[in-house]
């Protein structure tokens, strides 16, 4: 899933400073799912936005609303009913959302109420981890089902480095060396020899590094 | 160039003749100041048979790694030009190779390099388009096939000595050979390995090598440095991450009085590259003295290398 983090009040109350009715959208997808932008979390940031501004002598009226998604036309388009009414749309879906919207609503600002962190899983309760960057050319089968371009903080396809010590990245003895995961687990399955194959240089240009990307399915275009 | 040989470089020359090759290193200025370098040059003279030229070592930003080593191939070194896969992608490293070659520079060091996070601009976007050992197959590539790595011609071919580094202290032990062995595959002539303070760890390294016959298809050069306090010694333990620095050798320079401890260092260094001097597959040592380039004649000399044969 797409892990998100609400940006802090401050930030926000300065973001919407110009503002007196806003739309505040939550989102039912990934991250609700990571208690950033979910319905409970539209709630509770309304609730902080009202107090605050209360005590600045300038309230705010907050239109809460939590689609089903907002990286899908479909549910964006819920809120034209009733968004000629609002100044500003503030949105606790991932950064997709947020740029679902100013497209779809041109006549006022769409606002990020989350900093978009990674793609990930929950590792366990309250903590999420990132596992993928998206290079659109996934190599998981060549090592050990552990990613090097996001374990590895170097994204080396043939490290380990020389900063590996103790299982740990020199970036950070809290952090894995990727490389060291990637070796145990090749142990593990009887493919160690598989480490002395020369993994080519990568092909970014599938990744962010080619542009924007795109999927186009033709069976599924109407 | 002569006949059998891959390079101008003279440290190929050295290696090839047989010598037991002493390489030295110099860390640019964090200025525009030329003769930065070349007082560490002076300190240097006749001492090595060629000098890396440091890449913005630690991920901190100091002068270019190839104009150093154009100032000091201009006071007559042989010098090695260390680049680091972190700061530019394929298209820069490959421009810069053959600006290199152009400017008469005969040996190259590939390295990743150290993480921007612990360096002073943690903001920075890294690179890491390649990894060093990619790199070394497209110096190889471009010198022996005249190829780019899209595959495409180039002109005149870069004549470069290929040089790479390995960690025999960093972690997995069970693969650092291996690394090795991936880093001879893709075309390293010669290896300089991080600072050994643990010879006992580096021996049973060294042992794997040879097992592996990699000895006699790359040139190893055993890495040395001096340790000026037990103040450094504790740093290198604690700070430097796959760096080995054994509790002996930090009690060892305790035992000396605080004005006497750099001279222990030094000692320490001689008694190392003597013992690795007997080591089979050690090919020379890599003096990297940090800031302290005025010590390396001493040790040189005082392991019985100095002088350096004319070649």
């Amino acid at each position: 899933m797409v892990v998100g983090e609400q940006k802090p009040l401050e930030e926000i109350l300065e973001m919407i400073e110009p503002y007196d009715r806003l739309i505040l959208a939550g989102c039912k997808g990934c991250v609700a799912v990571c208690a950033a932008g979910g319905e409970r979390e539209v709630r509770f940031l309304a609730s902080a936005i009202k107090t605050a501004r209360k005590a600045q002598g300038r309230e705010i009226e907050i239109r809460e609303v939590t689609l089903e998604r907002q990286c899908d036309p479909e549910y964006v388009e819920q809120i034209r009913p009733f968004v000629g009414q609002y100044q500003a749309i503030l949105s606790l879906a991932c950064g997709v959302g947020v740029q679902f919207m100013a497209e779809h609503y041109r006549q006022i600002p769409a606002l990020p109420g989350l900093n978009t962190t990674f793609v990930g899983g929950a590792e366990r309760q309250g903590v999420w981890v990132e596992r993928c960057q998206c290079c659109g050319q996934c190599v998981l089968h060549l090592t050990g089902g552990i990613c090097p371009i996001t374990r590895c903080s170097k994204s080396l396809l043939n490290g380990p480095c020389g900063g590996s010590s103790n299982g740990r990245c020199e970036i950070d003895p809290e952090v894995p060396c990727g490389w060291q995961l990637i070796l145990d687990r090749l142990k593990e399955l009887g493919q160690l020899e598989r480490y002395l194959e020369i993994i080519p240089p990568k092909d970014w240009s599938l990744s962010r590094d080619g542009g924007p990307r795109k999927v186009q399915r033709e069976d599924l275009m109407r | 160039m002569k006949e059998g040989f891959k390079s101008n470089s003279r440290l190929e020359r050295i290696l090839k003749a047989g010598h037991f090759a002493v390489t030295g290193e110099c860390g640019p200025p964090r200025g525009a100041d030329p003769e930065a370098i070349r007082k560490k040059g002076e300190l240097l003279k006749g001492c090595v048979d060629a000098v890396n030229v440091t890449d913005c070592q630690t991920a901190v930003v100091r002068m270019s790694s190839l104009s150093s080593c154009l100032i000091l191939k201009e006071m007559g070194f042989d010098p090695i030009l260390q680049m680091v896969t972190r700061d530019r992608n394929r298209i820069a490293i490959q421009s810069d190779i053959l600006g290199a070659a152009a400017l008469g520079i005969n040996n190259i060091l590939c390295l990743t390099g150290d993480h921007q996070k612990a360096g002073d601009h943690p903001q920075a976007k890294n690179v890491f388009d390649i990894d060093s050992i990619q790199m070394v197959a497209a110096v190889k590539a471009m010198r022996d096939e005249g190829k780019f790595m899209n595959g495409e011609e180039l002109t005149v071919r870069p004549r470069l000595f290929i040089g790479a580094a390995e960690n025999p202290f960093a972690d997995p032990f069970e693969i650092r050979h291996l690394r090795l062995a991936k880093k001879v595959k893709a075309g390293a002539d010669f290896i300089q390995t991080q600072c050994i303070f643990n010879v006992k760890r580096f021996k049973e390294w060294m042992k794997r090598v040879v097992d592996m016959g990699l000895h006699e298809k790359v040139f190893i050069l055993a890495g040395i440095t001096p340790l000026k306090s037990v103040g450094m010694a504790r740093y290198m333990k604690n700070m430097v991450p796959g760096m080995d620095v054994p509790d002996e050798v930090i009690e060892r320079l305790k035992g000396v009085p605080k004005e006497k401890q750099g001279e222990e260092g030094v000692r320490i260094a001689i008694e190392t590259i003597q013992e690795l001097k007997e080591v089979e597959g050690v090919h020379g040592v890599h003096i990297m003295a940090i800031e302290w380039e005025e010590k390396v004649r001493e040790i040189v000399e005082g392991a019985g290398l100095f002088p350096r044969p004319e070649i």
